[in-house]
C-alpha cells in the first residue's frame, strides 16, 4: 500500500541573524504520511519549535523547500499561506490562545467561518460535532475564560479540527497541563489518529508521550539525529 | 467574509467598551463643536451679509457730478495729434437727475437678468426743531418695489410702511432724528428744502437700520412727496436700484449699464468689499478650529487602538495562526476605528444640531439689529455632510497606522514568547 505523503521537506536550513548569524536548522529532510502520529523531541534550543513553525508556514524565512499535500509553499503570498494554514493545518499550542471575547462555540467556529466553505449554520453544527468528540459539548455556550485549563486545551483541539485539516501540529500541547489533563489530551490525540486517521505532528519534552507515538524524530543542534519507528 | 470581520471587530470593541466609548466621545465632542461653530458662524455671516445684500441694490445707477472726461479740444480733428493741456476744469452745472430715465427703466424691466428695479431720489433737507435746523436727507422711494426688493418693512420699527403711499405728505423718520425732534407718531414736522421752501410732513412711522449715521440723518418719503419737496417734475429721479437674479454678475452688469445708459453704475461687490473678506476669514477660522478638534480626537483614537493592539497581541497571533491573513487583521482594526468614527460622528451631528438649536433660542437683542431676536444659526446640511466625512477620514487615518502594525504582527514571536 502506497502511503500518501502529507508533509515533506527538502533540505530546510534556517539562520538567526541577531545578534550573530547562527545556523539553527541544518538540511532537514522529513516526510510525514497520512494518518501518522509523529513527535519531535530534543533539548531546549535544538531547533524543534523553529522547525515546527517553518513546517506550519508561519515562518517563511528559511532555505530549502516545503511541500504540504504535494504543493510547494515556495513563493506563496502571505494571504495564500494564511489560506493554507486555515484549510490544511490545525494548531494546538502550549498555551490555549482562546479569544476571551467569544464563547467556546464561537472560538471553535472562527477558523471555519474564515474558510467560508460552509454556511454559518453548518459550521456551527460541525463545531458542536467536534466538541462532542472531545466530550465538552456542554461547555459550548460558556465564555472562553470561564472554563478550566484542561477544558481550554480541549477547546483548542476542537478549534484545530474544525476545517478537517490534513495535519494537526502541536507545540508542547501537554506542556502546560497537569499529569491528569496532559494524559487526557494525549489520549485524545491517540484517538484521533486511530479513529479518524488524523495526521499529527507534535513537539514535546515528555519522553513518555513521545514513546507512544508512531514515530519519534530526535533533534540536536539543528539536525535530525535519530528517527525511531515504533509501529 | 466581511460579516466575520465585522463580528470579530464588534467583539473586540465591546470587550473594551469603556475605552471605545471615551474615543467615541472625543469624536462626538469635536463634531458637535464643529457643527455648532460652523452653523453659528455661517448664521452670523448670513446675518451680516443679509444686512448688506438684502437692503442694498446689486447695481446702483446714478449720476455723479464731476468734470467731463472728454474735453472738446480732444474731439477736434485738427488738434488730435497734439498734446493738449487744459487747466482748471470744473464740472458743468447740471442736475443730479438721471436723464431719459423712463427709457432706462423700461430697458431694465425687459432685461432677463434683472429681478426688479426701484427708482429713488434723494433730497438734502433741514429738519426744523424750534430755532435749530438739523441737516438731513429724505429718500424718495417707490414704497412697494422698495419693500419687495429690499425688505423696507423690516427696518420700520413703528407704523405701517404702506401709509407712506396712502397718506399724502407723509414721512417715516429715522429713529435718531425722531428722538432729536421729540416727534411722535401722527405729529406734523417741518422741514426746509435746500431751496429755502418750508414744508409740513406727517410722521407715519419710524425706521431703524442700526447704523447711527443713517438713523440720525435719513428719513423716507414717497417719490411724489419728495419730488414736490424739491419742486421738480414727476420724472426726476437720482438713483435706479437694480436687484439681480444672480448677484455674481453684478460687477459685469454694472460696467455694461454704465456704457449702455451713459450713467455711473456701482456694483454691490465693489461697494461692500470689506464684508466679503470678513465672511471668508470667519469661515476659515471656524474650519480651522473644527479640524483641530478632530485631529485631537484622532490622536485619542490612535492611542486607544495602539493600546488595544498591545492587549490583543495573543488574539491577533492566534487569528493569524488559524488562517486570518494580515489584510484580514488590518480590516478588523480599520473597522474598529471606522465604527468609532461613524458612531461618534453621527452622535456628534445629533448633538451639534441640538446645541445649535439651543443657541438659536438664546435671546440676542441688540440696538444695532432690530429684526434679530435670537442668535443666528445656519442649518446648512453641507456642514453636517462635511462633519461626518471629516470624522470618517480622521478616524480612518488614526486607525491606519495601528492597523498596519497589527497586520504585521508575527504570530511566531508571540506564540514562542509564552
Amino acid at each position: 500500500m502506497t502511503k500518501q505523503i502529507i508533509l515533506e521537506t527538502h533540505n530546510i536550513s534556517k539562520y538567526f541573524h541577531e545578534p550573530l548569524t547562527v545556523q539553527v536548522l541544518k538540511d532537514i529532510n522529513v516526510s510525514i504520511n497520512k494518518g501518522e502520529f509523529v513527535s519531535i523531541v530534543g533539548k531546549s534550543g535544538c531547533g524543534k519549535s523553529t522547525l515546527l513553525y517553518i513546517l506550519s508556514t508561519m515562518d517563511t524565512d528559511f532555505e530549502g523547500e516545503l511541500f504540504i499535500d504535494q504543493m510547494s509553499m515556495k513563493g506563496k503570498s502571505e494571504a495564500e499561506l494564511a489560506r493554507v494554514r486555515n484549510e490544511q493545518i490545525g494548531f494546538v499550542f502550549q498555551f490555549h490562545y482562546l479569544l476571551n471575547e467569544f464563547s467556546v462555540l464561537k472560538n471553535v467556529m472562527l477558523p471555519g467561518l474564515k474558510l467560508n466553505k460552509y454556511t454559518k449554520e453548518e459550521v456551527e453544527h460541525r463545531a458542536i460535532e467536534k466538541l462532542k468528540i472531545l466530550g465538552i459539548e456542554h461547555l459550548a455556550l460558556k465564555s472562553a475564560n470561564h472554563i478550566s485549563g484542561g477544558e481550554k486545551q480541549r477547546v483548542a483541539i476542537a478549534r484545530a479540527l474544525i476545517n478537517d485539516p490534513n495535519i494537526i501540529m502541536g507545540d508542547e500541547p501537554t506542556g502546560n497541563l497537569d499529569k491528569k489533563n496532559g494524559e487526557l489530551v494525549f489520549h485524545i490525540f491517540e484517538e484521533l489518529t486511530k479513529e479518524f486517521n488524523q495526521t499529527l505532528l507534535m513537539v514535546t519534552h515528555d519522553e513518555g508521550f513521545a514513546k507512544r507515538t508512531d514515530r519519534v524524530i530526535e533533534m540536536e543542534d539543528g539536525k535530525i539525529i535519530n528517527i525511531d519507528q515504533y509501529t | 467574509m466581511y460579516k466575520l470581520i465585522a463580528s470579530v471587530s464588534k467583539s473586540l470593541l465591546l470587550a473594551r467598551w469603556k475605552q471605545t466609548l471615551v474615543a467615541a466621545i472625543g469624536v462626538t465632542f469635536s463634531i458637535t463643536m464643529f457643527i455648532t461653530l460652523l452653523s453659528f458662524m455661517a448664521g452670523l455671516n448670513d446675518l451680516l451679509d443679509g444686512l448688506i445684500i438684502n437692503h442694498t441694490a446689486h447695481v446702483r445707477l446714478y449720476k455723479e457730478i464731476k468734470p467731463a472726461q472728454k474735453q472738446p479740444i480732444n474731439q477736434s480733428q485738427q488738434y488730435k495729434q497734439d498734446y493738449n493741456f487744459v487747466s482748471s476744469i470744473k464740472p458743468k452745472r447740471e442736475r443730479l437727475e438721471i436723464q431719459n430715465n423712463a427709457a432706462i427703466l423700461k430697458a431694465l424691466q425687459n432685461d432677463d437678468r434683472v429681478l426688479g428695479i426701484a427708482p429713488k431720489l434723494t433730497a438734502q433737507i433741514f429738519y426744523n426743531v424750534g430755532a435749530i435746523d438739523l441737516t438731513g436727507v429724505i429718500n424718495g422711494i417707490d414704497i412697494e418695489e422698495e419693500n419687495r426688493l429690499f425688505f423696507f418693512n423690516e427696518n420700520v420699527t413703528e407704523g405701517n410702511y404702506l401709509d407712506l403711499k396712502n397718506i399724502p405728505n407723509s414721512i417715516i423718520l429715522g429713529k435718531g432724528v425722531a428722538q432729536k425732534m421729540l416727534a411722535n407718531m401722527g405729529d406734523v414736522i417741518r422741514v426746509t428744502t435746500s431751496k429755502g421752501e418750508r414744508v409740513q410732513l406727517k410722521v407715519v412711522g419710524f425706521f431703524e437700520l442700526g447704523l447711527q449715521d443713517v438713523d440720525n440723518v435719513q428719513s423716507y418719503a414717497s417719490i411724489a412727496t419728495t419730488q414736490k419737496l424739491l419742486g421738480v417734475s414727476n420724472n426726476y429721479i437720482t438713483d435706479i436700484q437694480v436687484k439681480l437674479k444672480n448677484i455674481e454678475i453684478a460687477p459685469q452688469l454694472a460696467k455694461e449699464y454704465q456704457q449702455l445708459f451713459e450713467v455711473d453704475a456701482i456694483d454691490i461687490q465693489t461697494a461692500n468689499s470689506q464684508f466679503e473678506t470678513g465672511s471668508s476669514i470667519r469661515t476659515l477660522i471656524s474650519y480651522t478650529v473644527g479640524i483641530t478638534l478632530l485631529i485631537v480626537a484622532g490622536f485619542g483614537i490612535y492611542n486607544i487602538l495602539n493600546m488595544m493592539i498591545y492587549e490583543k497581541m495573543d488574539a491577533i497571533a492566534i487569528l493569524k495562526a488559524t488562517g486570518f491573513s494580515g489584510s484580514d487583521v488590518h480590516h478588523i482594526f480599520i473597522t474598529i476605528a471606522l465604527s468609532i468614527g461613524i458612531f461618534g460622528g453621527l452622535l456628534g451631528l445629533i448633538f451639534g444640531l441640538g446645541l445649535s438649536s439651543i443657541i438659536d433660542q438664546i435671546p440676542f437683542n441688540t440696538a444695532a439689529l432690530p429684526t434679530v431676536k435670537t442668535y443666528p444659526i445656519n442649518y446648512n446640511p453641507k456642514f453636517y455632510f462635511i462633519g461626518i466625512v471629516f470624522s470618517i477620514i480622521t478616524t480612518y487615518l488614526a486607525g491606519y497606522l495601528p492597523s498596519r502594525k497589527a497586520s504585521k504582527i508575527d504570530p511566531v514571536i508571540i506564540i514562542r514568547g509564552k
